[in-house]
């Protein structure tokens, strides 16, 4: 079915038709099976639970549109950034008490600051809290934000743990905290940020971003999604550098104490993770 | 000897790991040009009673005192640069030859004003039976017994007033062990090295 929206046409897809492109999973479960990888169960879980969470959001969505209040916005807002803290706390292998929090903190301070920035003083939306630009785009920097957050703390846990005897050496030849702990830390945040990097450097020639082809197959000018995900793209590089930094430096001061010790005591692998859910 | 203050007094340390109890009412005092040896088995926790010392774990009880002052009062690193604990595997750190490894710590704030002396790290390295290439070896390829034997030049080229060593000789030949314990008593005995 065609479809004029306005500006442009874009394609309407019925049910059926997300139906049959969800049958293109039995294309991964099929070599799951033949190759003996074990991830049948877990690809179809995957699915499953990513259908019915963007079958959700959608009605979430559509609510939350109708209802033009700052409010139910910020709400939304807040969930998925609890709920982005929670995903990117049970990723890395050591962990220590406060992880969640310090996730939640380096998530939210960079996501909001940046969304508040780029719809405020980049798009200029009126109002600032307009649902159909603030979700999206406090959605993409959110989804950034994780993975950059993630890789930043585990990459930094997982170095304190290897490397510990290399920082306890540098604190016994003299060395402060921050000297000790500097070239880890560095390491960390590079880690955090190398997807976003990776990816900016490959765009439009290897990929095409999924926002951009998004907007042209509903109908965008091309040198609109252009501009669009140009913007995009500055705001997730500054998210990233700011989540990761952020988680790594308050991991820093939660397992270093202000006495220049290294506390790894405070550091505890995860003992309860199933092997199935990790792959390799 | 015995009239001189003393440099480094632990009173009443206590050490436990889950639950067990390693040691209590351990007191020591050492004077300049004393020599201490502490001797136990296995897992009697005598790494641990060092890192106490050197400040890299907090004390359970007691105190710990150097040069009059409490390891409380202190800036560990300020502490640890005099009061220097030598680990039984030292990383050797960033630093891809000898002599890199061995000028990496003077970049550290404890040591600011200061940097290192090749001269006298040759003559070090000579007097542990290496020869002048020594220094321009790479690090990342010494054995186990040269690592040592750089985590220990490094230590005493940084001139700390009181060396704490956990089995610094251990991966040593016994050619090289005697030199090392050689260097050591000069140390102690004179404050200077080679």
């Amino acid at each position: 079915m065609v479809r004029d929206g306005g500006d442009g046409v874009s394609l309407h897809i019925a049910l059926w038709q997300v139906a049959a492109s969800a049958a293109l999973l039995l294309v991964s479960i099929g070599l799951s099976w033949w190759l003996k990888l074990g991830l049948g169960r877990e690809i179809l879980v995957a699915g499953v639970r990513m259908t019915v969470q963007l079958l959700l959001v959608g009605l979430i969505l559509a609510w939350v549109f109708a209802l033009k209040q700052p409010l139910p916005v910020v709400a939304i807002g807040l969930v998925m950034t609890l709920l982005a803290a929670q995903a990117s706390s049970a990723r890395p292998k050591y962990r220590y008490r406060s992880l969640f929090l310090d996730s939640f903190v380096a998530i939210f301070g960079s996501s909001f600051l940046l969304t508040g920035l780029t719809l405020s003083a980049v798009l200029r939306i009126h109002p600032w809290f307009e649902p159909q630009y603030a979700v999206p785009i406090l959605g993409m920097i959110l989804g950034n934000s994780v993975t950059s957050v993630a890789l930043g703390a585990e990459r930094f846990t997982a170095d304190l743990h290897a490397r510990r005897g290399e920082v306890e050496g540098q604190l016994l030849l003299g060395a402060t905290r921050w000297e000790a702990a500097h070239p880890l830390m560095a390491t960390a945040v590079k880690t955090g940020m190398l997807p976003t990097l990776n990816s900016m450097t490959v765009m439009g020639i290897v990929s095409l971003p999924g926002m951009m082809t998004g907007q042209i197959l509903a109908g965008e000018s091309p040198q609109n999604a252009v501009h669009y995900q140009l913007v995009m793209m500055f705001v997730l590089a500054a998210s990233s550098a700011l989540g990761s930094l952020g988680v790594v430096l308050l991991a820093y001061h939660r397992l270093f104490d202000n006495r220049d010790r290294l506390r790894l005591e405070r550091l505890g692998a995860e003992r309860l993770r199933k092997p199935a859910s990790r792959p390799g | 000897m015995t009239d001189l203050a003393p440099l480094l007094t632990a009173t009443d340390l206590r050490r436990s790991v889950e639950g067990r109890l390693l040691f209590e009412g351990l007191s020591f005092s050492l004077a300049p040009g004393q020599r201490l040896m502490v001797v136990g088995p296995s897992g009697s926790g005598k790494s641990l009673l060092l890192r106490q010392l050197a400040g890299l774990d907090p004390l359970e009880s007691g105190s710990i005192t150097f040069r009059g002052t409490s390891q409380e009062a202190w800036a560990l690193p300020a502490f640890r640069a005099g009061v220097m604990l030598l680990p039984q595997r030292a990383a050797l750190g960033a630093g891809v030859t000898v002599q890199e490894v061995l000028a990496q710590p003077f970049n550290l704030k404890a040591h600011a004003g200061r940097t290192l002396d090749v001269p006298q790290a040759r003559q070090l390295a000579q007097a542990l039976g290496r020869g002048p290439e020594f220094l321009a070896l790479d690090s990342v390829t010494l054995s186990g017994g040269e690592g040592q034997l750089v985590a220990l030049l490094r230590a005493l080229l940084l001139s700390p007033t009181v060396l704490l060593l956990d089995e610094a000789t251990s991966a040593l030949d016994p050619d090289t062990t005697a030199r090392a314990e050689a260097v050591l008593s000069e140390w102690c005995a004179t404050g200077v090295t080679a």
